[in-house]
């Protein structure tokens, strides 16, 4: 934790960004925009916050990462292959029969995925129990949650962030991977949950807002998060959708269309 | 015949919760704000620390306990099984079934027995949900006897399991020395011109009826299948052979439940003569419950009415 700089993790996200390309390139299928979008926030975690080791994926001590948006799933199993738990090699297996690189996570089948995601809204509730058993079993880890724009959409995020607050469960850290657009549309369009801030604050969150794609801003947030005592703590990153790739970013297509074999090329042109 | 009245179902597992909490200290407890009811109570007064009141928030409830299972806790999860099957389903599915996690749930004021509060308040379609969902045991105690080993045995099983109770008290039908395990009946009585397959307050119903049809030279089988998953097919078999005709009563939707397993099983296995004692795709009401199972056909003379169609087939 802590050893690369800032210029190495930057080097970090645009691998993980072509990673990501290439996956739901090969697959011609996957959900591109918000895995490009949350790349920043999985790259501070796996290489510079988080206390993980790939070869003791169930480490009792570990940090957990829950990846409650799961069509993010790219992005997830870029940092996991980057960081030592399978060959990258394999990445672009990705949703082919037999492969456990899932189309959404499932922990049955890949060390390193803490919970199996898809229906959004259910990564909060999850985070909370692992949070709760830390503080039963007076350990030190910290539980992060990856969470969307759309999922808040969903009830279940609610209930979720009530509780936590309520519970005054720390060591629990959120993300909001906020990239205003979800399947259909913007997510001004189709559900604004605006005020986003006020709403998690009103929530008793200690909450901060930061650009979701300076790697500093990011490592510097969760360090402020770790820091908070008797409260869940939200990183509301804005983010750009695609971010990375110039015809992806903001073009809300790739949400969940992979790239043709020619955008491939244009795309890793770009991150090289 | 008369028979000794004994505890509801919830307060025998309320009662074994506890108990169980002084001798694993792993097992935590959560509840959506009706633990008064669900009998959690019990377990959340000795173990405070290991108790989590989540909040009238049945999705959130069956997602935090998935949080704690995958750090190695037991958790008993409780609510109403109206709400708690039908709000935390997409839950159960995901974050507990599909992850393979060790979670309890035990959903109690299960069936129509419920009474005065109505419809809104009876899970009918519970066992349907959960038999839908791999990795779920699903099991329907009848006694507190039974409620008190099956407890026990979800809490060692490894393995996601639900758990419906009563909200009446229940008529004890086992014998405290009866072995239970998940997935095994329970032959409470031999017969060879037909088998009975209940479980819940239909086991009680089913040993009067049987009694009925025993004055009129019937002799039929009573079996407490208290697991409607895995099914005990063992036994189903063996039964089937030697009667040749199967009743299955259970206060539950006619579709889906106990009558729906069975028939596919013996469909498939050894086809004989079948019968069902259910609720036949409707909603019920309020009233008081003995009130109610008449009403919905789920009393012994019903169950002996549908034993002599069979035995004319």
């Amino acid at each position: 934790m802590g050893k690369f700089s800032v210029e190495e993790l930057e080097a970090k996200a645009k691998l993980v960004r072509r990673h990501i390309v290439e996956m739901t390139g090969a697959a011609a299928s996957g959900h591109p925009g918000g895995s490009l979008s949350c790349t920043e926030i999985l790259v501070a975690l796996y290489f510079h916050q988080m206390n993980h080791d790939p070869r003791a994926p169930h480490w009792a001590d570990r940090d957990r990462l829950v990846l409650s948006k799961g069509h993010a799933s790219p992005a997830l199993y870029a940092v996991l292959a980057e960081s030592g738990y399978f060959d990258p090699e394999t990445l672009t297996d990705f949703r082919k029969l037999g492969s456990p690189l899932q189309g959404h996570p499932d922990r049955r089948k890949l060390p390193g995925v803490e919970a199996s995601t898809g229906s959004l809204g259910q990564g909060l509730s999850v985070g909370i129990g692992i949070a709760l058993a830390r503080r039963l079993d007076r350990k030190d880890y910290y539980t992060y949650v990856v969470t969307s724009d759309g999922e808040m959409n969903e009830g279940q995020t609610w209930e979720a962030a009530a509780m936590a607050a309520h519970h005054k469960v720390d060591h629990l850290i959120a993300f909001l991977d906020y990239n205003k657009y979800q399947l259909d549309s913007s997510t001004k369009e189709i559900c604004d949950m605006e005020p986003v801030i006020d709403k998690w604050k009103s929530f008793r969150w200690h909450v901060q807002e930061i650009d979701g794609h300076d790697l500093a801003a990011v490592i510097r947030a969760i360090e402020i998060a770790k820091k908070v005592k008797d409260q869940p703590a939200m990183i509301v990153c804005h983010t750009i959708k695609g971010k990375g790739v110039s015809f992806m970013e903001g073009n809300n297509h790739f949400h969940g269309v992979a790239p043709t074999p020619d955008e491939v090329k244009r795309a890793l042109e770009e991150l090289k | 015949m008369e028979r000794k009245m004994g505890k509801a179902t919830r307060d025998a597992y309320g009662e074994t919760l506890a108990a169980i909490g002084d001798e694993n200290r792993n097992v935590v407890v959560l509840d959506a704000d009706l633990s008064k009811s669900t009998k959690s109570v019990m377990f959340a007064e000795r173990f405070p620390e290991r108790f989590f009141n989540v909040g009238i928030q049945e999705a959130n409830l069956a997602g935090v306990a998935a949080g704690l299972a995958m750090c190695g806790k037991i958790p008993f999860a409780s609510s109403f099984a109206s709400f708690l099957v039908s709000k935390g389903f997409d839950q159960f599915r995901m974050s507990i079934a599909f992850s393979e996690l060790n979670v309890k749930l035990v959903g109690s004021h299960g069936g129509i027995t419920v009474g005065e509060d109505g419809a809104s308040q009876m899970s009918i379609e519970d066992i349907a949900l959960m038999t839908s969902l791999p990795y779920f045991s699903v099991i329907v105690p009848s006694d507190e006897v039974s409620t008190r080993a099956l407890v026990r045995e979800m809490a060692k099983h490894n393995g996601a399991v639900y758990m419906r109770t009563g909200r009446p008290k229940a008529a004890v039908v086992h014998q405290a020395s009866t072995q239970f395990r998940i997935g095994k009946g329970v032959r409470l009585r031999e017969g060879k011109d037909l088998t009975i397959v209940a479980n819940g307050f239909e086991v009680v119903e089913a040993l009067d009826a049987a009694e009925r049809l025993a004055k009129e030279g019937i002799r039929a089988s009573v079996i407490d299948m208290h697991t409607v998953k895995p099914l005990d097919k063992e036994l189903l078999l063996e039964e089937a052979k030697k009667t040749g005709r199967i009743l299955v009563a259970e206060e539950h939707q006619i579709w889906g439940g106990l009558g729906s397993a069975v028939a596919a099983f013996l469909s498939a296995n050894h086809p004989c003569k079948m019968g069902f004692v259910a609720i036949q795709d409707t909603f019920a009401e309020s009233g008081k419950s003995e009130e109610l199972l008449e009403k919905y056909g789920l009393t012994a003379p019903y169950i002996v009415a549908a034993a002599k169609k069979i035995l004319s087939k």
